[in-house]
């Protein structure tokens, strides 16, 4: 499993989603948080290509052998592509949550929405928040 | 209502300093994992992984109607064991429902029940119950007695240069005897719930760390297992687990547990039922079943055949041996034949299987 760690150059979604903009692009996954919660990822269940994904709405399901987790989508975007890898070795996304470990590639339909978003101190800060609740 | 925070077990500082994820298992804070469920599994299958187990109970019955106590209280034939050996019972309600699953040994001097964590205080009820008007005496020995559960083809290699004599590693399927493990005074039973070969070791609560510590620092390596695999273990075998697949709702016909029900005696608290079941068999029973392509049932999800609804998964998991989703399911009994295709509803997801016989995943050619 990965170290805990949450790079700068992505935006974060109250959820543990994380999303990369590429252009007019985006990538989105979980957080290092979200993967440590769901432990060893056993199972993924990606949308398929072509669907559209609405902010804060689920998307997909992520699976460990005892829990299934819903990945929500930090923005609005249609599905340009899944990570099959994922597909095949789901465990990726513990090993390497921001690489790898990426779930679907979208092309954004509101890039405005990414405002709503916290950067990666207001992301940290949120979860001392929540560990301290 | 306040509340109640979680025991832990004589073993919690080996499983922090271990990195395992903790959780609440029937109001105890028990090892989940230590990182990876589905590599513990593996290790299990293929050399030798050990289980803290400690949550679970033990309940001690001796004196002259000790025997008669327990004729009464479980479901199979008692007067078949003796000195040395243990048998998989079960306890029922005077209804026939169970009220747990359980192992009852026989020692020397007393018998010996190891009951479910979350079940330790009604088999202590019951058992008293029991007591009462017979020439008995009883004692609840939970919090005196740590398990610890050595499991995997490797387990004799781990297990001998601890053992004070070779008597533990000589025992046949379900005997046990008494031994110094690591020094440690110990009973050792040739049991488990992995379908794998191995033990399962009681002693002293505080001093289950030294042999914990001993199992862990010897030369053949062992993988420390949390519950997680220890569920994936059991249902790849098919083993029913209290909660899931059995409670007072049903009885044990139903789950396919005729052999564990004394059939020529049926005198036990409860038997009217069985009986009863047996004369005309209830509408579902117990199936084991695996998916034909990806997804993972879950406990609670309806089981389609031919478009008709026939029943709902108890357990389900992925199949770290298999790499495909597996379960356990009551489904109506006129459909529970082997090979019988099957859809499991995973959340709107309708997912192809087949039911298929128990267990999923061949016993290591090494267990009894």
């Amino acid at each position: 499993m990965a170290d805990e760690h949450y790079p700068e150059d992505l935006r974060y979604h109250r959820e543990h989603d994380w999303v990369r903009v590429d252009g007019d692009e985006a990538v989105f996954g979980i957080t290092w948080f979200a993967q440590d919660a769901l432990g060893e990822v056993v199972f993924y269940e990606p949308p398929a290509v072509g669907a559209t994904l609405a902010a804060d709405a689920t998307y997909g399901e992520l699976e460990s052998v005892k829990a299934v987790s819903d990945i929500y989508a930090p923005a609005d975007g249609e599905v340009v592509s899944v990570n099959e890898d994922v597909v095949a070795a789901p465990e990726l996304v513990n090993t390497d949550p921001y690489g790898a470990g990426w779930l679907v590639r979208v092309r954004l339909t509101n890039p405005a929405r990414l405002d709503a978003l916290m950067d990666q101190a207001a992301y940290v800060a949120y979860l001392a928040g929540l560990g301290e609740a | 209502m306040s509340a109640i925070s979680p025991r832990t077990t004589s073993l919690y500082p080996r499983h922090v300093a271990a990195g395992a994820k903790l959780g609440d298992f029937a109001g105890w804070q028990m090892p989940l994992d230590y990182g990876s469920p589905r590599g513990e599994h593996l290790a299990v299958r293929g050399s030798v992984g050990l289980f803290d187990v400690s949550h679970m109970g033990q309940i001690e019955v001796a004196g002259r109607e000790a025997r008669s106590l327990l004729a009464w209280a479980l479901t199979n034939d008692v007067a078949a064991i003796g000195p040395g050996q243990g048998q998989y019972t079960l306890m029922l309600t005077d209804e026939g429902g169970v009220i747990d699953d359980l192992i009852v040994y026989a020692l020397l001097d007393r018998y010996l029940l190891v009951v479910n964590a979350a079940n330790r205080d009604v088999c202590w009820a019951r058992i008293c119950e029991g007591a009462e008007g017979r020439d008995v005496e009883v004692a609840e020995r939970s919090d005196e007695i740590a398990m610890l559960a050595l499991q995997g083809p490797d387990w004799a290699k781990a297990l001998e240069p601890l053992a004070g004599s070779p008597a533990p590693l000589g025992l046949e399927y379900f005997e046990i005897t008494e031994d110094m493990i690591a020094q440690v005074p110990a009973l050792v039973a040739r049991t488990g719930y992995t379908g794998e070969p191995g033990v399962e070791i009681m002693c002293p609560w505080e001093l289950a760390p030294r042999i914990w510590d001993a199992l862990m620092r010897g030369s053949t390596s062992v993988t420390p297992a949390g519950l997680v695999a220890r569920d994936t273990l059991r249902t790849e075998m098919g083993y029913p687990l209290y909660g899931n697949e059995l409670g007072r709702d049903r009885g044990p016909i139903a789950a396919g547990l005729k052999w564990a029900c004394d059939a020529a005696g049926l005198a036990f608290a409860g038997a009217e039922s069985v009986r009863r079941d047996l004369e005309h068999p209830p509408s579902e029973r117990l199936v084991a079943f695996a998916f034909d392509e990806p997804g993972i049932p879950r406990p609670g999800q309806s089981v389609l055949v031919s478009d008709v609804l026939a029943g709902t998964v108890t357990s389900g998991t992925l199949s770290p041996s298999l790499e495909c989703g597996i379960g356990m399911a009551y489904v109506r009994s006129d459909l529970a034949m082997p090979d019988t295709a099957i859809v499991v509803d995973v959340r709107g997801r309708l997912r192809r299987g087949h039911i298929a016989r128990r267990p999923l995943v061949a016993r290591s050619p090494r267990t009894d």
